[in-house]
């Protein structure tokens, strides 16, 4: 399915009956055209997401289909959109929020890690908080301050929420559909720097990411047999390029795409230490207190008599991310990672 | 359909007020209409009221004793404010939903929250009290971070809107929402927001502010140096003022902004009432407010100027000392059901903390588990 669907509302949406090649955005859009008319529940909410198509275009064409009671232009306050989600759930909606950039969502940071998280166990159950927040985040977009962050370990963080990041359209699809049918909270990262990478949407999950559960599997991107590189939305593509060119170096790196990062996935990080004995972990994010140091941690707990060499982090650094003329500087490349594959190797 | 303006757009300069602080009757032409609304309220209705008011204020007595010897952490007194909020939740009807803050006892009460329930949240038993919003007629859990669930209150009126149960006509299926906050919550940015929306969705919701004059230690003029019922229809809420500690006009005036906001008109009542105890048993209002001020307040006791409003009714003495009566046996009873309360068992750290399951909490209560069985009993 495109974005020029026809939008004759089948009974029942389905996915396309074959693969098709789109960018990330369209993988998106597709996905919550999709859900959305599969349970008429589902209601977008954001900031300039109705005629407008939000700021990245991904709710393009949704408010002409389904009209302004289900795609919410809603007034400019990220605490108020949480907010008022949560009290929709209460009622049995489940609404999916477009956080317009990563820095932006911090207004709203109560209402998500005090509220949202922790509604249903203040329930002890009764209560269920399906609601869905997209946030596009990241570097790589050249832009002014506070719109090319990597907020993942606050929510990582905190119990109640699940935070997952999509590297590819496929996954972007399948991954969101599979927020959607949750009936937990998620925090749903878009590497935007990614929205026009193109990629193929296949006509269903791939066996063993079926179901909701399916958003939490972590996935070897590319096998190897050296060193283990470890990542999550558009850090996926770094590590995919600096595996090339160390294969070129005679280095073999087997690439995982973490997907998920609360819960993590570790029997496919645990598998691939213990078969490489040299991991790198890489991530946009500050390093300190990450979800790379987590990943750091826990390998060396489980993998210990396989490892090589220390688990490796390669990061943000920890300071405000800078002015868009040095993010290729503070964002980790190919070369800061293969330089750690060169560490993790010379032990 | 828009229902004309409560109090008019010129500012009110006295709150709206049906009985005066002896119980009597204030009769005049602006009150002509409320007084028809409060007629609404039998003698009997108006004695089943003073009987809540009655059992809430034996059981914060009640917990406040049990708290000062360590039966509960906490203990959060919503003495001098029951008329507030007799009047509030006899004016909502059984469909509407209620989003309390943490001192709205009686309402929970009313609802069918239970006294234990309550409870439950002070003596670290239970977080938001435990019980079910379908089992209490809708009264939803106590909110701790202040004014957060403003927009809890929002968003399920907005989703009232969207299911089409408002806005019919027909009051008495019409569904409503009332978020209840204080003279502090007020200042908070979620309360501004959640004014901001309700207005923008025109949500069927009533804000029900109790302006105690005392955020902890800081006095409701650091809040505000402007009224906050007039700070209200900067957001294009209608707005109105009341005597918080007269029951009838609490009734009155709720029932009638309620009724507006099925049709699609939010509204805000300021209520002019009075934290008579501390904030919680943690506060020592001697620091910071004078015994004047205090006893100036006791003097407008909701409950003694219902009571003498039903002796000028013909209720007897007798029928007043038989609810006293009650209500002290029914705080006697908690007394001894809370000294024998179960105790929180480890499993409710991990049990709800998603609804499906999650790796990370599953395995660290199965860690912890074996943990505790390792001590082969002997913990």
């Amino acid at each position: 399915m495109t974005d020029t669907a026809p939008q004759a509302a089948a009974a029942a949406p389905t996915a396309p009956a074959a693969s098709v090649t789109m960018p990330i955005a369209k993988a998106l859009n597709s996905a919550l055209r999709e859900a959305m008319r599969a349970d008429e529940k589902v209601l977008l909410m954001g900031e300039d997401i109705g005629p407008l198509g939000g700021v990245f275009r991904i709710t393009e064409g949704l408010h002409a289909e389904f009209g302004g009671d289900r795609v919410l232009d809603t007034p400019l306050a990220e605490s108020g959109i949480i907010g008022t989600a949560i009290g929709l759930a209460m009622r049995g909606y489940r609404p999916v929020i477009e956080i317009q950039f990563d820095g932006f969502v911090y207004p709203g940071f109560d209402q998500i890690v005090s509220q949202l998280a922790k509604m249903t166990a203040r329930h002890r159950g009764a209560v269920r908080m399906p609601v869905v927040i997209r946030i596009p985040y990241g570097g790589h977009i050249g832009a002014v301050e506070h719109h090319q962050e990597s907020p993942e370990a606050y929510f990582a963080h905190t119990a109640g929420l699940r935070v997952v990041s999509p590297s590819t359209a496929n996954d972007a699809h399948w991954m969101l559909r599979q927020a959607i049918e949750s009936d937990d909270p998620v925090i749903f990262l878009e590497p935007k720097a990614k929205y026009w990478t193109k990629g193929e949407v296949l006509p269903a999950p791939a066996p063993g990411l079926e179901g909701v559960g399916g958003m939490h599997r972590a996935v070897v991107a590319q096998p190897g047999t050296d060193v283990t590189l470890i990542g999550h939305g558009a850090m996926v593509h770094v590590l995919l390029q600096a595996a090339q060119i160390a294969e070129r170096e005679g280095t073999s790196c087997e690439v995982i795409d973490l997907r998920s990062l609360s819960p993590i996935d570790w029997e496919p990080l645990v598998d691939s230490a213990r078969r490489t004995g040299r991991v790198v972990v890489a991530q946009e994010a500050p390093g300190h207190v990450s979800v790379g140091s987590e990943v750091a941690a826990t390998i060396a707990e489980r993998a210990f008599y396989s490892l090589e060499a220390p688990v490796l982090r390669v990061s943000g650094f920890d300071a405000p991310f800078p002015a868009a003329q040095l993010e290729d500087i503070y964002l980790p490349d190919a070369d800061r990672v293969l330089d750690a594959v060169d560490r993790a190797m010379a032990y | 359909m828009t229902p004309p303006a409560v109090t008019g757009t010129a500012a009110a300069t006295e709150p709206i007020r049906l009985l005066d602080a002896e119980g009597r009757l204030v009769e005049s032409d602006a009150n002509a209409p409320w007084h028809e609304l409060a007629a609404q309220l039998s003698t009997d209705d108006r004695l089943a009221m003073h009987g809540e008011m009655l059992r809430t204020r034996r059981f914060d007595i009640e917990a406040g004793h049990l708290q000062r010897q360590g039966k509960l952490g906490l203990w959060v007194p919503s003495i001098g404010q029951e008329g507030a909020q007799v009047g509030a939740v006899w004016a909502a009807r059984e469909q509407d939903t209620l989003f309390p803050s943490y001192r709205e006892h009686l309402i929970a009460l009313h609802r069918g929250a239970t006294m234990d329930q309550i409870i439950d949240i002070f003596r670290g038993a239970k977080h938001g009290g435990g019980w079910n919003p379908l089992e209490t007629q809708g009264m939803r859990i106590y909110s701790l971070v202040i004014a957060t669930h403003a927009l809890h209150a929002t968003g399920y009126a907005m989703g009232i809107r969207l299911d089409g149960t408002s806005g019919t006509g027909d009051a008495s299926t019409d569904e409503a929402v009332m978020a209840f906050y204080g003279d502090g919550a007020a200042s908070q940015g979620d309360a501004s927001e959640g004014l901001v929306f309700a207005a923008s969705y025109e949500s069927p919701i009533v804000f029900f502010v109790q302006n105690n004059k005392w955020a902890i230690s800081v006095p409701s003029t650091r809040q505000s140096r402007f009224p906050l019922h007039q700070r209200a229809r900067g957001f294009g809420l209608d707005a109105a003022w009341i005597d918080g500690n007269d029951p009838l006009a609490s009734f009155a005036v709720t029932r009638r902004m309620l009724d507006a906001a099925r049709q699609g008109a939010p509204g805000y009542i300021e209520a002019d009432t009075y934290r008579m105890g501390a904030h919680t048993t943690s506060d020592d209002p001697t620091r910071y407010r004078t015994s004047d001020e205090e006893e100036s307040w006791r003097r407008r006791d909701p409950i003694a100027r219902l009571a003498a409003h039903l002796r000028e009714q013909g209720v007897a003495e007798a029928v007043l000392a038989e609810q006293d009566q009650e209500a002290t046996e029914l705080a006697g009873d908690l007394r001894r059901r809370t000294l024998e309360a179960a105790t929180a068992i480890s499993d409710d750290i991990f049990d709800h903390v998603y609804s499906d399951p999650h790796p990370l909490t599953t395995e660290q209560k199965r860690q912890l588990a074996e943990f505790e069985a390792s001590f082969g009993g002997d913990a």
